[in-house]
């Protein structure tokens, strides 16, 4: 099942995600996934801090940017619309049980599409997330509850980077991002990538995705 | 009877996790399969469903620290 919620707010996604982690642990769906472009926010993972974030409360408050706090791994990172955001909410138990593997099957999915832009990107030791040369264009941090996954994905399309100046992105000093806008030169209208994207995860994934329709609600196939 | 709660291997090659965050106190009722305590390895938070009903009696590993693989985190009772 694929649930494309749009433009959200962050928690409205979380909640979405909290409530399908439920249905997926008492078998009642099958492994899905949500998509979403959020408002702009920062969030802030379980290895990180505010330390990494670069601006005062005056200017969070007059751009109207929150910062949460989340359950998931990780350091402080940014969403926001021209960002495809991706929740798999998918059971690891028949997956091999194995947190790294996830996470390395999520970098190839981003991989695997940037290979249909002609665009090498690869994957660098211990610094999870898709780079491409020395700039960083998807970012991974996961969540699970007794195998069962949520948080996930982030792959930077059309997004203002300016937003990753604000921040030491994913704790990291000097890391630089990056999108496909920015690598091609171009700008790329981030739902036109949305069915590329879809088919590389389920190539990674063994996944049966449907074609995806677009309504104003969310909408679930 | 006490119930040892283990870390759990997490992924292949991993041996070690830290504690994040204790979903109960010592002294709580937990309830079988649900989430007891989250580890940290990498970009990934794990939830730990308690392995038995009853009483959590023993926090061994506090947050913030690390543990290894098949280390009991806390008995159940």
């Amino acid at each position: 099942m694929i649930i494309d919620l749009g433009l959200t707010d962050y928690e409205e996604a979380y909640r979405s995600q909290m409530e399908l982690v439920s249905k997926r642990k008492l078998g009642e769906i099958s492994d899905s996934v949500i998509l979403t472009e959020h408002k702009p926010v920062f969030t802030i993972g379980r290895s990180g801090g505010k330390r990494n974030l670069l601006v005062d409360e005056a200017t969070l408050k007059a751009r109207g940017l929150k910062v949460l706090s989340i359950d998931r791994g990780g350091d402080i990172t940014f969403h926001g619309p021209g960002q495809t955001v991706f929740y798999p909410i998918i059971d690891l138990k028949s997956r091999g049980r194995d947190l790294h593997r996830y996470m390395r099957d999520l970098e190839s999915v981003v991989i695997g599409f940037l290979n249909g832009y002609g665009i090498i990107a690869e994957r660098l030791k211990d610094r999870t997330g898709v780079w491409v040369g020395p700039r960083k264009i998807a970012s991974v941090g996961i969540g699970v509850s007794n195998w069962v996954t949520y948080h996930g994905l982030s792959v930077n399309i059309d997004v203002d980077l300016s937003y990753f100046s604000m921040i030491y992105p994913c704790g990291m000093r000097g890391a630089k991002m990056t999108s496909l806008s920015d690598i091609l030169g171009v700008r790329i209208k981030t739902r036109e990538t949305t069915s590329m994207l879809l088919s590389s995860f389920q190539r990674i994934f063994n996944v049966k995705v449907e074609p995806l329709e677009r309504m104003p609600e969310a909408v679930v196939i | 009877m006490m119930t040892d709660v283990k870390l759990p291997k997490l992924a292949e090659g991993v041996e070690k996790a830290s504690v994040s965050y204790w979903h109960k106190n010592a002294g709580e009722a937990v309830k079988e399969g649900e989430d007891l305590v989250e580890l940290v390895t990498d970009k990934a938070t794990f939830n730990l469903p308690a392995p038995a009903s009853g009483v959590l009696k023993e926090v061994l590993v506090s947050e913030g620290e690390e543990a290894s693989v098949g280390n009991v985190l806390a008995r159940i009772g």
